[in-house]
């Protein structure tokens, strides 16, 4: 098995840890994993924020450097949704590398679930975990239930999650409220975007959690810059990061 | 004179804001899908459709009586202290309460303001959300059923549908002038979320089900 | 009319700064999504439903001329007057003539979204007319001097403290006074004195029903009914996109309204009207317009005509829920308003569909499957194609773009901005002018990238 990896672009700059512990894990699995190294970004800045223009010279090459590779994986749901949801616009619908691509680049979640189909995994982690489930990958790629919706789905995050021995799950008042990063949401509407970040803060604290996880680091960007900033007692990690091991550093601090 | 008894209305005219609407309404295709007839197989029947309903009455506010005969419904109307303190009381189910208010007589609806209780019989029952129908052309009034500080709904409990579905169709076509679906008595949460039964229609809704 | 351009953060900024207030608004429309999320969890073929539901409107909507001259000529046939208005202002000119006609001085209203979009009350009351708002909310809302801040529950944003203190000061009641028992009691009595002394009453209208040429009014007070049932003159009001096919799809409508508006199974009143209702009453019915047969013509937001009103989106919207329905500064607020109001004025609310983090609750809680996240995305396409993105956005969007195009560009730009966040003093990178910063700490600039790392540990 190869799969390419697609890195988004605040991981690589910002996060490697997770990029690398993402690599690591699927090395571990047995799977190939090559890199193409002129990647930068999706385009999702962009389109959030409606500039068509601007994201279809990225999303165009984005297409051409993964169009040769049979698996792209990526450890972020909004990035994939952006790809396998978002791209219609830049390309014609019988465009057959936009095809391919669209159709095979998974989160990270999904990809270990639907396609590699793990059911164990070697590794511990005896903590107190919350899991945030992040809108793009409840919403858009569906990887899991969410409470206003009445269609039954298997949650691939957590199901995940559960192969890692040790860990204690503490739940969340509100199960999928979204966190507020919204990406230039965030700086736009900065004033609700830190209330919203604030109160999921509180609900995981309040849960009884030590580590707050998602498989999207963004919105742990978010809520790590609320918690640093406000010396909140409980540390971000993405999933990636648990299913390696990593330990939780006793410092807020996780990159 | 309409033949249900109604003045002709003034023949439209063809306004130009009429036309104007209906021409952007029509210059304009849009593609759509069939309308859709809902599949019974899909839709909650209860098996016991009147266990169900009186479990809905009580949660929409109301409080069901089960009854055989309706001298048991006098009985427990009579114990209300509301009731039996009632100076005027409409009643269009005599078997229970003859009532001393005959809004058949009434001209002016404005006439009944200082009515104390309203009886009356509902045709049917929904099971899933504790709704009685009442059809209009049995009310000589239609504002008895809103303008009573209480309400007492009589519907037999052989006629309880499971769902919306069961009950519109019940309901028929063509439908009467007025038809109404009360589930419990009037209510807000206006202020701050807090339940108030009684905001302008009923304060409390009786509902006595017979065989 | 010219609309000042609403700046939703600013107008959110009092609302949530006030932490106590905006977390107090944040829990009741939760406590409010709850409840519906328990009803739609006691309805096994909710999602079929829902899809029914929206395939109805689908289809209403692209036949909607048929539907509405099958409406008009059964309704007509019943004996009640079918008005047609192009926009708000003929709107109230219909109604005002009709109330002329009558020399009507006072009118009782029940909720009417679609009265406040055309500012019905005020153009009356500058006609000299009485207007009484009789739902209990808007009643609240009408003595303050105020607009609804939520479609279904308009005063959710008013403390019982404060309902008290307005009722004390319009209708007598106790100073201090706060039960809402007690005050529900008040305006029971005090609304009373209105309906029997109301000359017109108007409401406004859930569904109609081309089949059959009836409409139907949802309540919970019974206000609507009580308001009607007393004068002989009706004037029922309502968007022309309110109208269904046939008597039996109210079914799915009234299985999903109440279930989505307030998390109950029914509304205590669900009143069918067909006709006036004897020889010597009129019923008029106002069909409106007012922008919304050119949305049709919209492929991307045509879906918005399937709102049924029910404000689900609202209780569920984590923006909303916080900033409050007047921060949106429109008729309609929230994620359906964000929506409808650009449509009506683009330049004035371009703000709106930014305030949005793109959640998509929304979308999954509408009964009639509008693809509200979509189309708030799709609205900031749109704006920006209009040339209504602020300059400095589209620059720093023109150079984000710059920077994905060219590798070496973006991985210089990264080296440069990690370096510097490590090097630079604190005042340089957090401080007022990077909006991040206000509320949040940056993320700890690593050592080295993901590529540069790859390169070390892997490549070759």
């Amino acid at each position: 098995m190869t799969v390419a990896l697609f890195v988004p672009c605040y991981l690589d700059q910002f996060y490697p840890d997770v990029p690398i512990a993402t690599l690591e894990l699927l090395e571990r699995l047995g799977v190939e994993v090559v890199y193409p190294e002129g990647q930068t970004c999706c385009g999702q800045p962009m389109a959030n924020t409606g500039c068509n223009a601007e994201t279809e010279p990225v999303a165009k090459r984005f297409v051409e450097m993964f169009a040769d590779y049979e698996t792209i994986v990526c450890p972020s749901g909004s990035c994939t949704a952006m790809v396998r949801q978002h791209y219609g616009d830049y390309f014609s619908e019988d465009d057959p590398a936009y095809n391919h691509v669209r159709e095979r680049t998974f989160d990270l979640c999904e990809y270990l679930f639907d396609e590699l189909k793990v059911t164990e995994l070697d590794v511990q982690f005896p903590h107190r975990v919350s899991l945030h489930k992040s809108c793009h990958g409840l919403r858009e790629l569906r990887m899991g239930a969410c409470s206003e919706s009445m269609t039954p789905r298997v949650d691939k995050v957590k199901s995940i999650l559960d192969m890692v021995g040790g860990i204690e799950w503490c739940e969340p008042e509100r199960s999928d409220e979204c966190c507020g990063f919204g990406g230039t949401f965030a700086v736009n509407e900065a004033d609700v975007s830190a209330s919203m970040g604030r109160d999921r803060i509180d609900d995981h604290i309040r849960s009884g959690s030590e580590v707050l996880a998602s498989a999207d680091m963004s919105c742990l960007m978010h809520l790590q810059g609320l918690i640093r900033r406000e010396k909140r007692p409980i540390q971000v990690m993405h999933v990636a990061q648990i299913l390696v091991g990593r330990p939780v550093h006793a410092a807020a601090q996780t990159h | 004179m309409l033949s249900n008894g109604t003045k002709q209305a003034e023949v439209p005219a063809t306004t130009t804001s009429r036309r104007a609407i209906m021409d952007r309404l029509q210059g304009q295709t849009v593609n759509a899908p069939d309308l859709p007839n809902v599949d019974t197989n899909l839709v909650t029947t209860f098996e016991d459709p009147l266990a169900h309903f009186c479990q809905m009455v009580e949660a929409v506010g109301g409080q069901p009586h089960r009854v055989e005969r309706p001298e048991e419904a006098t009985k427990i109307l009579e114990a209300i202290p509301v009731f039996s303190q009632a100076t005027r009381v409409a009643s269009l189910v005599p078997d229970i309460t003859p009532g001393n208010v005959d809004v058949s007589m009434i001209d002016d609806p404005h006439a009944l303001a200082t009515l104390d209780w309203t009886i009356v019989q509902g045709q049917f029952a929904v099971a899933e959300n504790g709704a009685i129908w009442i059809d209009g052309d049995t009310l000589p009034q239609r504002v008895m059923l809103f303008i009573a500080q209480y309400l007492a709904i009589v519907v037999s409990g052989s006629q309880v549908v499971s769902n919306m579905h069961q009950a519109y169709e019940r309901v028929g076509k063509p439908p009467n002038p007025f038809g109404i679906f009360v589930a419990g008595p009037s209510k807000t949460a206006d202020i701050e979320q807090s339940l108030v039964l009684g905001a302008h229609g009923c304060r409390a809704l009786q509902v006595f089900i017979t065989p | 009319m010219k609309l000042p351009i609403v700046d939703h953060p600013t107008a959110a900024h009092e609302f949530i700064a006030n932490d106590e207030r905006s977390h107090w608004h944040d829990k009741a429309l939760w406590f409010v999504r709850s409840k519906r999320d328990k009803q739609a969890h006691a309805v096994p073929e909710w999602e079929y439903l829902r899809s029914l539901a929206s395939q109805i409107k689908t289809h209403t909507v692209a036949n909607l001329g048929s539907y509405l001259e099958e409406f008009e000529k059964n309704a007509t046939a019943l004996g009640a007057t079918v008005h047609w208005a192009a926009d708000a202002d003929e709107h109230n000119a219909i109604v005002l003539s009709i109330l002329k006609k009558h020399e009507t001085r006072r009118i009782v209203k029940s909720k009417s979204m679609l009265t406040e979009e055309c500012g019905l009350n005020h153009s009356l009351e500058a006609n000299g007319i009485d207007v009484v708002d009789t739902d209990l909310g808007e009643r609240i809302v009408q003595l303050r001097d105020e607009t609804p801040s939520h479609i279904v529950l308009p005063a959710i944003h008013i403390k019982k403290e404060e309902v008290g203190e307005t009722f004390h000061e319009h209708l007598g009641t106790e100073k201090g006074a706060s039960d809402p028992q007690y005050l529900t009691e008040a305006a029971r009595g005090h609304l009373r004195g209105k309906f029997l002394a109301g000359e017109v009453g108007i409401t406004g209208v859930n569904f109609a029903i081309a089949e059959t040429g009836g409409f139907v009014v949802c309540t919970n007070e019974g206000n609507a009914d009580l308001g009607v049932s007393l004068p002989r003159v009706h004037i029922a009001c309502m968007g022309i996109e309110k109208l269904i096919p046939r008597f039996e799809d109210l079914s799915v409508f009234t299985r999903l309204l109440a279930r989505s508006a307030t998390g109950q199974p029914i509304t205590t009143y669900t009143s069918h009207f067909h006709g006036p209702r004897d020889p010597d009453s009129e019923l008029h019915i106002v069909l409106v317009d007012n922008g919304r047969s050119r949305l049709r013509g919209s492929k991307e937001f045509r879906d918005a005509l399937h709102c049924i009103r029910c404000g689900a989106c609202m209780n569920t919207c984590p923006v909303y829920r916080r900033s409050g329905g007047h921060s949106y500064h429109a008729t309609v607020p929230g994620p359906i308003g964000s929506v409808l109001s650009p449509t009506r004025d683009a330049k004035s609310y371009k703000s709106l569909p930014y305030a949005c983090s793109l959640c998509g609750s929304c979308s999954d809680v509408c009964p009639v499957k509008i693809p509200l996240h979509h189309q708030l995305l799709a609205w900031r396409k749109e704006l920006v194609g209009q040339g209504l993105l602020s300059f400095g956005k589209r620059l720093s969007m023109r150079g984000a773009s710059l920077l994905f195009r060219y590798p070496t560009l973006f991985t210089t730009a990264g080296k440069v901005g990690r370096k510097g966040l490590k090097w630079a003093p604190r005042w340089m990178t957090h401080n007022r002018l990077n909006k991040w910063t206000i509320a949040r700490e940056l993320p700890e600039p690593p050592a080295e990238s993901f590529r540069e790392w790859y390169k070390k540990n892997r490549r070759g």
